[in-house]
């Protein structure tokens, strides 16, 4: 089976802001893929990584060396971008424009068109939620009206890969309960979901898969059940094991 | 294209919407059509001089609007984050400029087409002259003059990180090159070496702005730009313009958004 997201060799470096530094390591020589269907999850505490790598998968930063690819094609083509959604972590949209203005401009530059796009529009909107407010602008949403925007962006075109960067983040917990089970439901869809996570009981909840990075390196990866089997512990505790964290058990 | 059109049709949704912009346009809009009613004794000059304050201040606006405009747009998408979920999606950086340069322009040229409008509408029903074409002639090349405007601006939003430095600069920039560019050539000749050359060489480059102000021929009635010369400057704006957005495409190609 061909991975739907790879890197290879993936090596990214940042001017550095230190004094006496000339660049900052993020990422170093990441090697991984992730297969169609899986709901992956990708982990590691603040300043692993993580961002870095979803910024290269979405374009925004070019890998210092090494490649990434999504459904086979180099991620520096905006055509690899074609069939993923993504929800950044903070809801960032236009916020003069109204949740169905929003999702037509997205809508449009999927190719969307004409009744295929207002049913899409109709579908994504009340499955988050939001078809009451449709007319308002985004500016008199709440918070968590707009973090629902901002799920509904990502589902705009069905995609087969959803990008999610923490998200549940500042979230409470219905709105997690809804997120979880919008994932779920993806997952049943047969989606293939990749999300960066703090959150590590929720990732033991949804996943099938995950990576943990520390300090640039990746440092394991598997599946779920693999690694709570293998070291006999939870998720939480092999993910401090793994970053040298000293638990309380140990102490 | 699609993505551009897309993207350009925000950009004129954001001025619908925005109140500062209304300001201005109303503003000017009543300025026009007071300064452009009023008849002092019946005197021929008055009004001709009132014709040249209300075409002067359509250009300030115009002028105005489309570098405000467009000197926004590029850094409030990196500062509001509103770029990520947008690069996210299948559109490229090169559409990205283009979209906001096709919003911009076509959103100025609105703004223009409304100003003129109203000019015609109150000058003609005074003069009882209707010169159409010497009207659309001049509009036109002011829309071109902004194409060229609105592409420098782009490409300073680039370089420049805060908006008002690149509105500054643009500005001071352009009213330098109209009522400085055509003299540069003449400077030159009178300067020693290197100094001559250099600012031959800057007389050159620069894009003369000045061809596109066509007020003189319109408050004195002087008859139409020959039609050859108007697509000429036509071709000339058109070329800057692919210059800048070109620049402002290879500048922003490789910018790390992180």
């Amino acid at each position: 089976m061909n991975p739907i997201l790879e890197f290879k060799h993936l090596h990214v470096e940042y001017p550095a802001k230190e004094l006496g530094q000339t660049v900052k390591t993020a990422v170093k020589d990441l090697n991984l893929s992730v297969f169609p269907g899986e709901t992956f999850g990708f982990l590691g505490p603040n300043g692993a990584g993580k961002t870095s790598t979803m910024n290269v998968l979405l374009g925004f930063v070019p890998p210092t060396k090494g490649s990434a690819y999504l459904f086979g094609v180099d991620v520096r083509e905006p055509i690899a971008r074609q069939r993923i959604g993504y929800l950044p972590e903070l809801t960032y949209y236009y916020k003069f424009l109204t949740a169905e203005e929003i999702l037509r401009f997205y809508g449009k530059i999927f190719q969307l068109k004409g009744a295929q796009l207002e049913s899409r529009i109709d579908q994504v909107l009340k499955l988050v939620e939001l078809d009451a407010a449709r007319k308002r602008q985004i500016r008199t949403y709440s918070k968590g009206m707009q973090q629902r925007v901002g799920l509904a962006q990502a589902l705009i075109n069905d995609p087969d890969l959803l990008l999610l960067d923490e998200p549940t983040s500042g979230m409470h917990a219905i709105g997690r309960m809804t997120m979880r089970e919008i994932i779920q439901r993806l997952k049943n869809e047969g989606k293939t979901v990749f999300f960066s996570s703090h959150e590590l009981g929720e990732v033991e909840t949804v996943c099938n898969r995950v990576a943990i990075l520390y300090q640039g390196e990746l440092k394991i990866e598997g599946k779920v059940s693999d690694l709570v089997n293998e070291h006999g512990m939870n998720l939480e505790q092999v993910f401090l094991k793994i970053i040298g964290y000293p638990t309380l058990a140990s102490v | 294209m699609n993505n551009v059109l897309a993207l350009s049709s925000v950009v004129i949704k954001e001025l619908c919407r925005r109140k500062d912009f209304y300001v201005l346009f109303v503003l000017t809009a009543l300025i026009t059509l007071m300064l452009g009613s009023v008849n002092f004794f019946n005197d021929d000059r008055i009004a001709r001089f009132m014709k040249e304050a209300c075409l002067l201040l359509i250009w300030i606006s115009s002028l105005v609007i489309a570098i405000t405009t467009t000197a926004r747009q590029i850094p409030a998408e990196r500062e509001n984050r509103t770029i990520f979920p947008l690069l996210a999606k299948p559109v490229s950086r090169g559409e990205l400029v283009g979209g906001k340069f096709l919003g911009c322009w076509v959103a100025s040229g609105i703004c223009l087409l409304v100003f003129y409008l109203f000019f015609i509408v109150v000058s003609g029903s005074r003069e009882q002259v209707w010169q159409i074409s010497n009207y659309l002639q001049a509009m036109w090349l002011h829309w071109v003059f902004l194409a060229v405007v609105i592409s420098m601006v782009l490409m300073g939003s680039i370089i420049f990180a805060a908006p008002s430095s690149n509105s500054t600069i643009c500005f001071v920039t352009v009213v330098g090159i109209l009522l400085l560019g055509r003299h540069l050539n003449k400077v030159a000749v009178s300067l020693p070496e290197p100094s001559s050359t250099i600012l031959s060489v800057v007389y050159f480059i620069i894009p003369h702005l000045e061809f596109y102000d066509l007020r003189d021929l319109i408050i004195h009635n002087l008859g139409l730009v020959p039609w050859g010369a108007w697509a000429l400057a036509t071709l000339y704006g058109a070329a800057y313009t692919a210059f800048f957005l070109l620049g402002t495409w290879l500048l922003f190609r490789q910018k790390s958004l992180a």
